[in-house]
């Protein structure tokens, strides 16, 4: 059975942790909360859907395609919407909550309530560790996040650009005196953003359903990791999605009555955490290596 | 000469003003002869497959009233008008509730309702203007228990269908017995294990808890109930923990979104348990293609299906795929409501309450679901639908390669002998026994 918890654990967590990503960079640098991050997830999928199923493209370019647009989506939102108002984050966060809804109303009014689906990259199972049957494309998730956390530390150690972007989390004041484009930084790292979220919504709505209400549930287990992983810290919100998938997973495996109770758990945590720390568990310890 | 020009300008005037009156209320004379309508509201989550089919099969129902000659109510005759009312209770039961305040005083009756724990609170709304409110969809015994309990304030609320959990629990546990006898007859294990996968939601509750009493009776030893939410989207971690307890059948109970992803899931890991039981996404013919056939094998019970259990059934089962592409669901029911409605009508000789009332009392309906009979008044749940051999029974109908097989009422003893014309022999998917070949128990 551990090893049971430990790949579903794994499963879970791996799933909200490609969410998680994007939401904290965003916040870590433009310091938005984007309440419509997965809604911006859940467009992709219906991207996806739509050059799939009335283009008639293949998965794979209909993937691209939707990456490509829902990054043009996001950089678009934040230069007509976020732009204006980002010094307040109240005015930010109903912005993006009411974008999230009408992206939703859109959908539902388009496409009706009617549960989607959109074919895996590679279809049926494998069995690890003595029996235990995971899908394709859910091996597929977790590989990909892997390769999603490699690149992500790439490009902000490694790169001139990442070296820019690190400098605007820490101080934007400074990063503005240095002559850095604080505006233009927000706006690529919103575009990052995006990619992650279009990414996310190519890779795992393949294992759920599409449909124009998908982007709550995620919500709240990503507002949940990146609280307790730490605001504004990618690395404390890998962690922080990890823990969660594994509370969620005990909670099915050893109180199968409860296994409802998976987004009561990441709530339970969340309002823990924020009273308890609100920094975050790992809010310390990445303090000074904020993304 | 100018008295007469003008004598004849106001004859002119006057002809052409009653000309005009009289073309206008030309239509609407013939409209007052004709226009008497019976106004009923068809209410759902109109924006979900629930609520569309609400919509439908009411539509279907009033397009055959009205093309038969309508309602003959005394010496009256009445066209059915039906109003199409979104109640948007998958999202809130507020929602359900400001829908019902809004139409109630507008339409003659109500038929519709999905989720119980909306119903339930659309009942009271009902109560506070007696309007007679047939339910289509929830299943909760409740509903009719509000009745026995206080018959004067509920006596307005009706079951359109299906029947309550409660009252068709047999039809949920007497079809294990065949399963279990599958089980044991090609795997050669004597005490099958059984999982309860159920939705978190009211209306599963007493299924749940009768499904693990029951399965003694049956030789079954029930190894864990796991309730995902009723909106769950990834249930593999469920799934993974049914197969680390070595279930071989999987009872499902699930009338929310989370049923696509039981079935997804299950066919895509090959779970090697037979999962067998209600799931309303799994009765749609759409759900074939929207799970790639991950759903062969799977076996579920279905509120219509194709058979000769009334006159009604094969006839509306065909009309409903022809218009819709679909099978019926629960909420299809809205068909038989509004034929209930109508012999009602017709019996009691008036739109009245307490005369409509007592008509609905003795109504014995062919019905798309079955035949019709309401449960006493002095039972436990009054105005409820009867199940039973005779009345309405369910059926069970198997995904095989794209088509859905009825396999139960099988002919057993238990459900009285009853195998209607057209029904299949059910099988294990070959993947379980593939697997479970040469286990011991």
């Amino acid at each position: 059975m551990f090893e049971a918890i430990l790949i579903n654990s794994l499963i879970t967590g791996g799933i909200y942790a490609i969410l998680a990503v994007g939401f904290s960079l965003i916040f870590g640098v433009a310091k938005i909360l984007n309440m419509a991050h997965t809604a911006f997830y859940m467009l992709s999928g219906f991207f996806i859907y739509i050059a799939i199923s009335f283009i008639g493209l293949p998965l794979i370019i209909s993937d691209i395609i939707a990456i490509m647009l829902t990054a043009v989506f996001a950089m678009l939102c934040y230069k007509l919407l976020f732009d204006r108002v980002k010094e307040q984050a109240n005015a930010v966060m109903i912005i993006s909550i009411a974008l999230a809804m009408l992206l939703q109303e859109i959908f539902l009014m388009s496409f009706g309530a009617e549960y989607k689906q959109i074919p895996p990259f590679i279809p049926g199972f494998v069995e690890i560790f003595g029996g235990i049957r995971v899908t394709w494309q859910h091996l597929i998730a977790i590989g990909s996040l892997v390769i999603v956390i490699s690149a992500m530390w790439l490009l902000l150690q490694k790169t001139k650009l990442g070296k820019t972007i690190r400098v605007v989390s820490e101080d934007r004041e400074i990063a503005n005196l240095m002559g850095i484009n604080v505006s233009n930084i927000c706006l690529i790292t919103v575009g990052i953003s995006g990619i992650l979220a279009g990414f996310a919504g190519a890779i795992v709505i393949p294992l759920f359903t599409l449909h124009p209400l998908m982007w709550v549930p995620p919500l709240v287990a990503v507002l949940a990791a990146v609280v307790l992983g730490g605001l504004g810290s990618i690395w404390g919100s890998i962690i922080g999605a990890f823990i969660l998938g594994f509370a969620e997973t005990v909670v099915v495996f050893l109180v199968p009555m409860g296994s409802f109770l998976g987004g009561a758990v990441s709530l339970i945590i969340m309002i823990i955490v924020l009273l308890i720390r609100p920094e975050g568990l790992f809010g310390v310890v990445f303090e000074g290596e904020r993304l | 000469m100018f008295i007469k020009k003008r004598s004849t300008k106001i004859w002119s005037i006057f002809f052409t003003t009653f000309f005009v009156f009289l073309v206008l209320s030309f239509p609407q004379c013939l409209d007052a002869k004709t226009s008497k309508t019976i106004k009923i509201a068809v209410i759902g989550p109109m924006k979900y497959v629930q609520g569309k089919h609400h919509w439908i099969a009411a539509n279907i129902a009033a397009d055959e009233i009205n093309s038969s000659g309508g309602v003959r109510v005394g010496n009256k005759q009445y066209e059915v008008e039906i109003l199409k009312v979104d109640s948007n209770e998958i999202a809130s039961v507020t929602d359900a509730v400001n829908a019902m305040q809004r139409i109630i005083n507008k339409v003659d009756f109500v038929v519709g309702g999905f989720r119980s724990e909306a119903t339930l609170a659309m009942i009271e709304v009902m109560a506070d203007h007696k309007k007679i409110f047939l339910s289509c969809g929830p299943s909760s015994s409740k509903l009719a228990e509000k009745v026995a309990k206080d018959y004067d304030r509920y006596k307005y609320w009706f079951r359109g269908g299906p029947v309550n959990t409660k009252a068709s629990i047999p039809s949920a546990y007497l079809p294990i017995k065949m399963v279990a006898d599958a089980v044991r007859k090609e795997l050669g294990i004597e005490k099958p294990k059984l999982a309860i996968m159920a939705d978190k939601a009211l209306y599963c509750d007493p299924g749940v808890n009768l499904i693990k009493s029951k399965a003694p009776e049956f030789g079954l030893e029930t190894v864990g109930v796991w309730r995902p939410s009723f909106t769950a989207s990834n249930v593999m971690a469920e799934l993974t923990a049914i197969k680390e307890a070595g279930a071989h059948i999987i009872f499902t109970y699930s009338a929310g979104p989370a049923g696509i992803a039981y079935s997804n899931q299950w066919g895509e890991l090959k779970i090697p348990a037979i999962m067998f039981g209600l799931n309303v996404q799994a009765q749609q013919l759409v759900h074939w293609k929207r799970t790639n056939g991950r759903c062969n094998y799977q076996t579920m019970l279905a509120f219509f299906a194709p058979v000769e259990a009334s006159e009604r059934c094969i006839p509306f089962y065909n009309k409903f795929v022809e218009q819709v592409g679909d099978a019926p669901t629960s909420t299809a029911s809205t068909y038989d409501a509004i034929y209930i409605l109508k012999e009602a009508a017709e019996r009691a000789g008036s739109l009245e309450n307490e005369a409509m009332i007592k008509a609905l009392e003795k109504t014995d309906a062919q019905g798309a679901q079955g035949r019709i009979v309401y449960y006493p008044n002095d039972y436990q749940w009054p105005h409820d639908i009867k199940w039973g051999p005779g009345y309405v029974t369910f059926f069970y109908v198997q995904w095989r390669d794209g088509k859905q097989q009825v396999v139960w009422p099988d002919g057993s003893e238990l459900i009285g002998g009853i195998k209607y014309k057209g029904t299949v022999d059910f099988k294990l998917p070959p993947w379980m026994v593939e697997y479970w070949k040469g286990k011991s128990n």
